[in-house]
Order: structure tokens, then sequence, then C-alpha cells
């Protein structure tokens, strides 16, 4: 049981600075995913909290005790890697065993845990198995017994789940999660999968460019993102991005494909004229009779619902997404709901609120 | 579709009358390849049954005779009563046994600690070790043989086993071909044994060295024979005959012409010197065959 703290992290591999200071506090038990496309320092963050990089500057602390210049095994973590790394010469069992053979344990308590954690994890017949004779599902549930035996203060998961076929994958997903949330072994989960970033974490790190852009819960990730990149990252399809200027005293926008819309949440700060852009989610677009007129290029028919791209007449690309089956006609009405727009500075791409 | 006029039934029939020639051609072959190979082995060893006379007449006899009782003991406790007393078969034998494998197992470990370093260690000076290292490999035992020799004789090691031993043992193939096996082993086991709490010294034994049993193999079974093999350096660095090897002392055992060699002697002391490298494959190979179908990276 442990709390995590990040401050001030920052790492440069030569002359690239990869991660360019973030800070993070992870309360006890609480399962905090790090979310971002490839080359976001992702990855970089987890293996300096794990100890297998060294941060340039900033320091980790795990339950209040500084680790910064510690080794991996001293820093009382558990990690699971994306290809499992378990070592093919040694049984299920002495996999799950080796960590805590070289810690000293005595041998009666490393069976008592080993069989523990397989039990919990349903490998009991497994123990005397070589990995390459087990599945992939089954090597997940070992790495996972691997970390579970050392009883560490906090699990790391290296996209775990990314070497998984996709039914196993949201299976295995809904088994982390119930482990965690029973163990409630505080962890930081590394993925570039939104979904898994939704259903998994307590809280989100939205990491873009070495820079944390967002650390909130995944509901308000989806419904108040802090910047363009966030909005844009998180959702599927992805949310759409619409020019526009402040008018009407910060009440409205002047959309550069025409229409103003009056802000449903009251007015917000900036010279009149000033450059937006404009978000708005597929699912939250609606169709009718009147509207802007939107030609359709593509037409993706998911079954419940109904993926539809075009381009309004300036140019702008819009992708909709309707309930039921596609409308007939090579051309629909939409309109888009004051109450459901982001509005961000077109200049940094913040969030711009009331 | 065929032409007209031909019927399916007619075309299998072609294909497997094809199928049988190629098969008869094949096997025709491998037989000739057999017997171009098995025949001077075949030799040698009908040679070491028959007496001295039968093989000084200049007849090779094709057939086993019945000296072979007595041509093995006089191999093995005496090396023949020729022109060249040679030493007896026991003693050359237990020579090159400890040579090749004081040479092999040297070699494997050297190796195995010095890609070790190269590969998963940042040192100042890494790479210039590396290249040091491959550039030995253009500096076989002939060419540096006299500097060599003057270093064994400076350092009072001729005629010694370690004199025997040492300048083969420094090598780069086996260091190198344990780096390019290392640099294939994925980073997170080195990761995983880092959280795991393994050390340097416990990440080699407990995990790199197991996963490289199949390469050690397969190299001791190719360096024991290199060095059972070896002719120049014994020749040069041994003349006492109590540490001559047996590919030395089969060699001497062959005169030039002004006695009669005992042929039938030096056959059954060829068969004997064959046996240790065969046995080395045989059972080795069984070992690293275990060895590539049961590992997996």
């Amino acid at each position: 049981m442990a709390t995590l703290d990040v401050a001030g992290v920052t790492k440069s591999f030569g002359t690239t600075q990869v991660l360019h200071g973030v800070d993070l506090t992870v309360a006890d038990g609480e399962m905090i995913v790090i979310v971002g496309a490839s080359g976001c320092g992702k990855s970089t963050l987890l293996r300096i909290v794990a100890g297998l990089e060294t941060a340039t500057t900033g320091r980790i602390s795990i339950a209040g005790r500084d680790v910064t210049g510690l080794e991996p095994a001293d820093r009382d973590i558990a990690m699971v890697f994306q290809n499992y790394a378990l070592y093919p010469h040694m049984t299920v069992g002495q996999n799950m065993a080796y960590g805590l053979r070289i810690r000293g344990l005595p041998k009666p308590e490393i069976a008592q845990r080993v069989t523990e954690a397989a039990t919990l994890l349903g490998i009991e017949s497994l123990l005397d198995r070589r990995p390459r004779q087990l599945s992939g599902g089954q090597r997940q549930r070992v790495a996972m017994g691997r970390a579970i035996v050392r009883e560490p203060k906090l699990f790391l998961f290296d996209e775990p789940l990314s070497n998984l076929d996709a039914k196993l994958r949201v299976q295995m997903r809904a088994e982390i999660r119930r482990l965690q949330r029973r163990l409630g072994v505080t962890s930081l989960f590394v993925t570039h999968d939104q979904t898994e970033a939704m259903t998994l974490g307590d809280r989100l790190v939205v990491m873009h460019a070495g820079h944390a852009a967002q650390v909130a819960t995944p509901m308000e990730v989806w419904a108040r993102p802090a910047d363009t990149y966030v909005a844009g990252f998180i959702g599927s399809p992805a949310m759409n991005f619409l020019a526009g200027t402040l008018a009407d005293a910060g009440q409205a926008v002047a959309l550069a494909a025409g229409p103003v819309l009056r802000f449903a949440d009251g007015p917000r700060p900036g010279p009149e004229g000033l450059p937006l852009t404009i978000g708005i989610r597929p699912e939250h677009i609606e169709a009718g009779a009147s509207g802007l007129t939107l030609p359709l290029d593509l037409v993706e028919p998911l079954g419940s619902e109904t993926v539809l791209h075009g381009r309004l007449p300036n140019g702008e690309a819009l992708t909709v997404k309707l309930a039921g089956p596609a409308p007939a006609g090579p051309a629909i009405q939409v309109t888009l709901p004051a109450a459901a727009l982001h509005v961000f500075d077109a200049a940094s791409g913040k969030r711009l609120d009331r | 579709m065929p032409a007209a006029g031909i019927d399916d039934a007619a075309l299998a029939a072609a294909t497997l009358r094809r199928q049988a020639w190629d098969r008869r051609l094949t096997h025709l072959w491998l037989i000739l390849g057999v017997l171009v190979f098995a025949f001077p082995v075949w030799i040698t060893l009908v040679g070491s049954t028959h007496d001295a006379s039968t093989i000084g007449r200049g007849d090779v006899p094709l057939l086993p005779g019945g000296q072979a009782i007595a041509n093995y003991t006089a191999a093995w406790t005496s090396g023949g009563e020729g022109r060249y007393r040679a030493s007896p078969a026991s003693l050359m034998l237990w020579n090159s046994a400890l040579m090749a494998l004081l040479i092999a197992v040297g070699k494997i470990t050297i190796s195995l600690l010095s890609a070790y370093a190269v590969v998963f260690f940042q040192f100042p000076g890494r790479m210039l070790a590396f290249w040091t290292i491959f550039l030995t490999l253009m500096l076989p035992v002939e060419v540096r043989i006299i500097p060599t020799y003057q270093v064994i004789v400076s350092l009072d090691l001729f005629n010694s086993m370690a004199g025997l031993t040492i300048p083969l043992i420094a090598s780069a193939t086996a260091t190198l071909l344990f780096r390019q096996f290392f640099l294939t082993i994925p980073d997170e086991y080195v990761e995983a044994a880092k959280i795991d709490g393994a050390g340097p010294v416990r990440f080699f034994r407990d995990i790199l060295l197991p996963l490289s049993v199949t390469n050690i193999a397969a190299l001791f079974v190719i360096l024991f024979i290199y060095g059972w093999n070896q002719y120049l350096w014994p020749l040069l660095v041994v003349n006492d005959r109590g540490l001559e090897t047996i590919v030395v002392g089969l060699a001497k055992m062959i005169g030039n012409g002004d006695a009669q060699n005992e042929w039938n002697i030096i056959m059954a002391m060829a068969v004997l010197a064959l046996l240790p490298p065969v046995l080395v494959v045989v059972v080795m190979q069984r070992w690293f065959i275990k060895g590539l179908t049961e590992t997996e990276k």
C-alpha cells in the first residue's frame, strides 16, 4: 500500500529531450493509466519510475521514500512487460519464485506465496510447465503472478495486453482491473489504446510530446478535454475540429463554415475576433431537415450505428455518428448543438472556459 | 487443361514414373557419396586387422583379417616395434584428450565472459576491446607462430601442457559467436532480472548461461575437434615424449623409406585417434539437437 510521487521529471537522450517535466501524484491503491501515441514518452516515464532509466532531473518517491537513486530491486515494485519476459528455461513456478529466491526468503514461504498467487490467477495446474507450453493469455497470467508474489508497493504495467488477440484482451483487461481492485495495490499502466485507458484507469494521464497534457478521471478527460490534442486522442471516431472566431462580445462563435453559434454555458474571455478551434464529437452532431449541408463521401455502417464522413462547403472535414441505418441520399443536413461544443484557443490549443 | 486425347490416369502414371526415377537418381548419388567418404575409413579399419607382412606385400585387403587384437594391443600398450618407436596410444590419447578439453573449455569460458562484458555493460574502451578481440581473427596460430613460440619459451612454458594449450585458447571466433547470440536476447530479460534483484553474476549464472546451453554444446564439439586436430603447434612446442599428442605421434610413425612401416599398427593407431572426436560428436549432437528443439527465446 503506497503512494507514488513523480516530481518535475525530465529525461534527455543526448540532445533529444523526451520528457519535459512531468508531475504526478498517485493515491494509495489508485490505478493510473498513462496513455498517448507512440513516442510521447509514456514508456520512458514508466521505466524511470521502475528505475530502469535514470531521470535527468526530478524525483521519484514511493510511499514517501525517495527512491530516485535506488536500484529497481530496492524500490519494492513489480513490473509486467509487454512480451512478459518470462525466463524460458524456468518453469512457471520457478519464474514466479525467482525474485523471492534472490531476496532470500525461506523456501516454505516462497512456496506458499507462489501457490496463493497461482490460485488467485487460476494457474495452479500450470506451475510445472515451461513458458513456451503456455498460450498468450496464460503467459500474461504468469507475468501477473510473478508481480503479485513479490507483494510490491507498486505495480507497473508496460502495455501488457498488446500482444493478445482482441477477445482475450478484453477479457484480461477486466481481469486486471478486478485483481487490482481486490489487491488494492497502487498501479501505473501504460497503453496506447484509449479503450484500455478509459476502462482501466481511476485517472488517466494523457501524454503528448513529453508533457502530461491532462491528468483527470476518464469521464472528465472525455467530457472536458484540456486541449485539442487530448480532445482528438480520446473518443472514437475522433472529435471534429472547426475553425471560427469569437463573436458577440464572447457570447458566440462565428464558424468559418457559416453559422454563428451561441455558447450554451456563458461567454468566453478574449477579444472580439479571437481565432478559436471548436470541437464537437461525431455522436453529438444531429441530423435533421435543416442546418448545414454536408455532402457525404464515405458511409460506414456499423450495425447499431452509422459513421458518415463528409466535407462542409468551406472544405472542412466533418464526421457524424448517427444511431440506426445510413440515411439515403448524397448529402445530409446537420446541426451542431450548442451544449456539445468544446471551445479551444486556436493559437495555443488550450481549452477556453467561462 | 491438358491437350485433348490425354487422359488424367496417364498423366498420374507419368508423374509416378518421374518421381520413381527422381528417387533412384537421388539414392544413386547419395550411395556414391557415402562410398567416396567411407572407403578410406574402411581401408583403415581393415588394415588394422591384418599382420604387417600382408600389407607390406602391397596388396590392399578389402576384408578384415585376424590380427585385430594383437595390433590394437600393440598400439595401445607400446606403440609398435617399428623404426620410430612411438609412444603407446594410451598415453598419447590421454594427452590429446586433455589438450582438446582444455582448449575447448578454456575458449568457451573466456569467450562467454568477454562477450558478456562487451554486450551487457557500458564501460570506457568497450568498443576498443571488442575490435581488438575482433582483429585477432586475422592472426591464427600459424601466422603468429614464431613470436608465440618466443613468448612461450620466455615464460618457461616449453614442454608443458600450459604451453600447449594457452596460445590455442586465445581466439576471437567463439567470442564473436557468443556476442551475436547475446545480442538476440531481449532486453526485457535483463530488466526483469534487475527488478527481481539479480546482480550481474546471478543474471549470468541463472539466466544467460542456461539460455546459452545450446550454443555452448555446439561450440564445444567444434572446439574439441579443433583442439584434437592441432598438429603444427604441438609439434613445435613439445619434444617431451610424455606430452606427445596422438596426431603428432601418428605422423611421426610414418617413415620416409629407409625402413618398413608397420602399417598395421599405424592403422590401428589411426582408428584409435578417430574414436574420441567421433564419440564427442555422437554424444553432444544428441544434446544440442535436444537444446535446439526445446529452447525458445
